[in-house]
């Protein structure tokens, strides 16, 4: 399979495996094509997660990371691409639609924007709330005081 | 900061205001997040024309406690009774999903009498947890005296859950590398009288239900959802296997013990909220054949791997899913060989089935909506963790 | 004066038709009471019957076994906050549970529980009861409307619907018994409540075994739409908990709410009252036929004092069960004092001239309150119907069926 997309797209493409789980690592560019591929020519019909992670000291900040489950093969791969702040990147809701809340909390969470979702907007957090919770650079104590000085007009929550 | 309440809801289209007042004929009602039968703290807006459904909209997050936020400032091991508190019902899952995922990174295998302790509690939990969803599920329909019968049953479990670790809900069962306490004396004894208590119980509930014309009037035809829905909106468990799919992750992907017993994937033809109920139903009855199949197959044997006192995974990731009651539940873990998990991120089943609510219930009634929600068997800890 | 309160004594007529207004206050100022004490009871009874058939207790806590505990919340309900939403229109949000409350009290005025003891005997009783019954729907209607909030409003028009359409039902029904009562020599019938009793006791059978099954169906068809009637499980549709938190007294608290209570309660007792007079003959005792002669009337004029008897010696037993604990001791003289009353109350009824006035009526309670058990067992065991399977039942099976048993009915009693 990834001798085949190798062949397809060259060095957009890595795979790998750690601990017995397949991954791939793919340019941003080539996602959309990537993800539909898997879809359909490979029956990865079952898009189990959605996710992100922030690294804060690489060029390209954010990594998102789909995890897809094969029903005939009963396998699972990841499929990884990284991107950097403010990059947008397509949605994959007309793929799987699972992914419409999964992107709206990847957005919530790391401020990734999604290209093209229905319905871009904070899932878990209510829409006033500043900032996004899992970047690194978040700290947890900051957002608490600045709701409680403006809301309730007392110094600190803690 | 704005207030949730004002928020745009796109797709319902609720702010086009109509023209003239009279000439409006659809209703706007908000069924929660104080609502008997949103079990928690769900908000739906639905838009309902007449008794119709015509669209809804899920706002969630009401019990956003920022779990994944924690696990970053958690040591592994301190992250462990954390996970208790996303399905509250069925706690033991998820912890043996977290600390499968975390001896998966670390490479380590659990010895085999923990696995079969753990199979043995999961599967307990399992059953309370389905214990759990009937007599909400029937509640939520009208039938009040399930609920009862089922919480009556469901202490039981709960007792042994409190003598084997000292906690009834958030157990925190079992610590990575595999359980810390061994059984206490007469375990065995208990689970087995347990079992023979149960069963008689089970078709008592089924007795009250399964052919009652109300409650088949009521769930038949109700909620329909096709397995090609449930597989592209990622739905599993009950739900998938009700729509006539045959996936559980304890036979397709085995972990613990699981690749030791004989038990069957029950599943259902119509994807409707009786064949769901149905396939619950089966699915207690196969749990209590792997419960008695565990206790009588314990292996002696330590119950704790050679595991370091400080737990500090090499440098990798790894997803570990495992087949909690309300379906996939799975731990993406990112470590950066520190004693903390660089990013924890968790498949909540609850969350994610939930997704289908608005495919579910449109076209259908305000009652069916209640029908439905019931029958996705969501726990708020784990929608908004 | 005397004279006029003894001039009525004498009469074997109701206090209305007897045309002594005296009388007629007593009787209602007793119903008032006995109503009042039948809803308390009631609530007892419906929680502790529906906590045995639920594998729990039920109230233990307020006096002895929960005796007391309607009581403790007829006062909470009486000193709880009276809310009023800012939006509510509030003139109709006050008159709301006043047109409930009193559309199912006025029902009671020609409730006969016995030949005599009704306040008064209309010649067209069962109209009667059956349009001012249905009044309490304008009530629940203006409660859901001017509590102006969404889960009232549909509330509120899922009850209206749904008493509409089973009012239909019922009406057939009722008509077919009516019409049972014309099977006599001068083929006459009645519409009035006293007189339908009298025509079962004339032609010697109750209407439920009369043209059997066409009796039974029938009343089966109202025993159904009663329920939908008073909005009772399984078909508590406008207030069904779980979709419409409360339904139309969702936005009602305090002692309105109560009013709504008392008003859903007595509505149940009010139809139950005209099953019973319909089709199982009202204040006549059981089997007269079967088990006839003075001395079985004996016997069966026995029945309520004993019954009574029966009741205090359950409570005596439980006084003797009691656990022997300080903490226990108010709860055991209060039981105990309940035995006492209960057993006073047995031993009044046996007594020659209290029994032959006391049995009619405790007879027609007897039959009543079988019908209020049924009213818990459904509670206790069916799940809601929706609403369209709700309209479906009242609009394509009891109403055919109703149809169908008026049109034999009348078959059969044309060639009989």
């Amino acid at each position: 399979m990834v001798a085949k997309f190798k062949g397809q797209y060259g060095t957009g493409l890595e795979s790998w495996t750690y601990l017995g789980q397949n991954y791939l690592i793919v340019d941003r560019a080539l996602i959309p094509d990537i993800l539909m591929l898997l879809r359909d020519g490979e029956q990865f019909d079952y898009c189990v997660d959605l996710t992100a992670a922030h690294y804060p000291t690489r060029e390209k900040q954010f990594e998102v990371i789909w995890i897809l489950y094969s029903f005939e093969r009963n396998e699972r791969v990841r499929v990884k691409t990284s991107i950097a702040e403010g990059d947008s990147i397509p949605t994959a809701v007309g793929i799987w639609p699972t992914a419409n809340w999964l992107e709206r909390e990847v957005y919530d969470m790391f401020g990734i924007q999604f290209a093209g979702h229905p319905d871009m907007k904070r899932i878990l957090l209510p829409d006033g709330w500043k900032g996004h919770p899992l970047r690194k650079d978040y700290g947890i104590l900051q957002q608490d005081q600045e709701w409680v000085q403006i809301n309730l007009g007392i110094e600190s929550g803690q | 900061m704005n207030d949730p309440i004002t928020h745009s809801l796109s797709h319902l289209d609720l702010n086009t205001k109509d023209e003239t007042f009279l000439d409006s004929n659809e209703l706007i009602i908000n069924m929660g997040p104080q609502h008997p039968a949103t079990h928690g703290v769900l908000r739906v807006i639905l838009k309902l024309d007449g008794e119709k459904v015509l669209g809804t909209e899920c706002v969630i997050g009401y019990l956003h406690r920022g779990v994944e936020k924690i696990a970053e400032h958690r040591t592994y091991t301190m992250f462990n009774p954390y996970v208790d508190r996303m399905d509250y019902v069925a706690a033991v899952s998820n912890g043996l999903g977290y600390c499968q995922a975390v001896e998966t990174l670390m490479n380590v295998e659990a010895p085999p009498r923990a696995k079969y302790i753990r199979v043995i509690l999961t599967e307990l939990n399992r059953l309370a947890s389905h214990q759990l969803w009937l007599g909400t599920h029937a509640l939520d329909i009208g039938a009040i005296t399930p609920l009862f019968y089922t919480f009556r049953d469901r202490e039981e479990i709960l007792k042994i859950f409190e003598k084997y670790c000292g906690a009834r809900l958030t157990t925190h069962a079992f610590r990575i590398g595999g359980c810390l306490y061994e059984t206490y004396d007469g375990f065995e004894r208990e689970v087995k009288k347990f079992l023979t208590f149960v069963a008689p119980k089970i078709d008592e509930y089924e007795e009250l239900l399964t052919t009652n014309r109300i409650w088949v009037e009521r769930t038949r035809g109700v909620g329909y959802i096709s397995a090609e829905d449930c597989i592209a909106l990622g739905v599993t468990g009950p739900v998938l296997r009700a729509s006539g799919v045959r996936w559980d992750l304890r036979k397709a992907q085995p972990y613990a013990a699981y690749s030791d017993f004989d038990f069957d994937i029950p599943i259902g033809e119509n994807g409707d909220t009786y064949d769901r109920y149905l396939v619950r139903m089966a699915e207690m009855r196969q749990s209590l054949r792997i419960i008695q199949q565990a206790v009588d197959g314990i292996p002696e044997g330590p119950i704790m791997a050679k595991i370091p006192k400080v737990i500090k995974p090499p440098v990798g990731e790894i997803y570990h899913s495992i087949e909690a009651p309300k379906g996939e539940l799975g731990y993406f873990i990112v470590s950066d060989g520190s004693t903390q998990p660089y990013r924890l991120r968790v498949r909540p089943p609850s969350f994610i089935n939930l997704q289908a609510l608005d495919q579910m219930v449109k076209g259908q009634m305000i009652a069916d909506v209640v029908a439905v929600i019931g029958t996705l068997d969501i726990v708020l800890g784990e929608v908004d963790r | 004066m005397l004279e006029y309160i003894k001039s009525y004594l004498g009469s074997n007529l109701t206090p209305g038709s007897a045309g002594n207004m005296l009388w007629a206050f007593v009787y209602i100022a007793l119903i008032f009471l006995g109503l009042s004490v039948a809803v308390i009871a009631m609530n007892w009874l419906e929680r502790k019957i529906l906590a045995h058939m639920q594998v729990r207790l039920g109230p233990m806590r307020v006096g002895p076994h929960g005796l007391l505990q309607p009581v403790a919340d007829a006062l909470k309900l009486l000193l709880k906050e009276d809310i009023m939403p800012a939006e509510a229109d509030k003139l109709v949000f006050w008159l709301a549970p006043l047109i409930v409350v009193l559309a199912a009290f006025a029902v009671f005025t020609v409730v006969p529980f016995g030949p005599t003891h009704a306040v008064t005997d209309m010649n067209i009783g069962i109209l009667f009861m059956l349009g001012v019954s249905s009044l309490g729907v304008l009530g629940i209607v203006m409660a859901g409307w001017a509590s102006n909030s969404h889960y009232p409003l549909i509330g509120a028009l899922r009850s209206s619907a749904q008493m509409v359409s089973y009012e239909v039902a019922m009406g057939l029904a009722v008509v077919s018994a009516v019409l049972m009562t014309s099977m006599n020599a001068q083929g006459t019938g009645t519409l009035s409540m006293i007189g339908i009793v009298q025509a079962q006791q004339q032609q010697g059978v109750w209407f439920i075994f009369k043209f059997f099954p066409l009796g039974f169906m029938a009343m089966g068809i109202f025993a159904i739409a009663m329920v939908a009637e008073t909005n009772r499980a399984p078909f508590d549709l406008p207030e069904a908990e779980s979709e419409l938190t409360a339904g139309f007294h969702t936005e009602y608290s305090g002692f309105r709410w109560s009013l709504f209570f008392l008003a859903e309660y007595s509505a149940m007792i009010a139809v139950s009252s005209i099953a019973v007079t319909l089709w199982l003959g009202g204040w006549l005792r059981p089997f007269p036929n079967l088990l006839g002669g003075p001395l079985w009337d004996l016997v069966f004029s026995l029945a309520p004092g004993l019954s009574f008897l029966a009741l205090g010696a359950m409570a005596a037993f439980n006084t003797f069960r009691m656990p022997r604990h300080s903490f226990f001791r108010v709860q055991t003289v209060g039981l105990a004092l309940f035995a006492v009353l209960l057993a006073m109350i047995g031993v009044l009824m046996l007594a020659p001239g209290v029994r032959e006035r006391v049995q009619d009526i405790f007879w027609f309670c007897f039959k009543v309150a079988v019908f209020m058990y049924l009213y818990i067992w459904y509670r206790g065991t069916f799940p809601r119907y929706r609403f369209d399977q709700l309209m479906r039942v009242g609009w394509k099976v009891l109403l055919p069926a109703g149809l169908g048993v008026l049109i034999l009915t009348a078959i059969v009693g044309v060639l009989v």
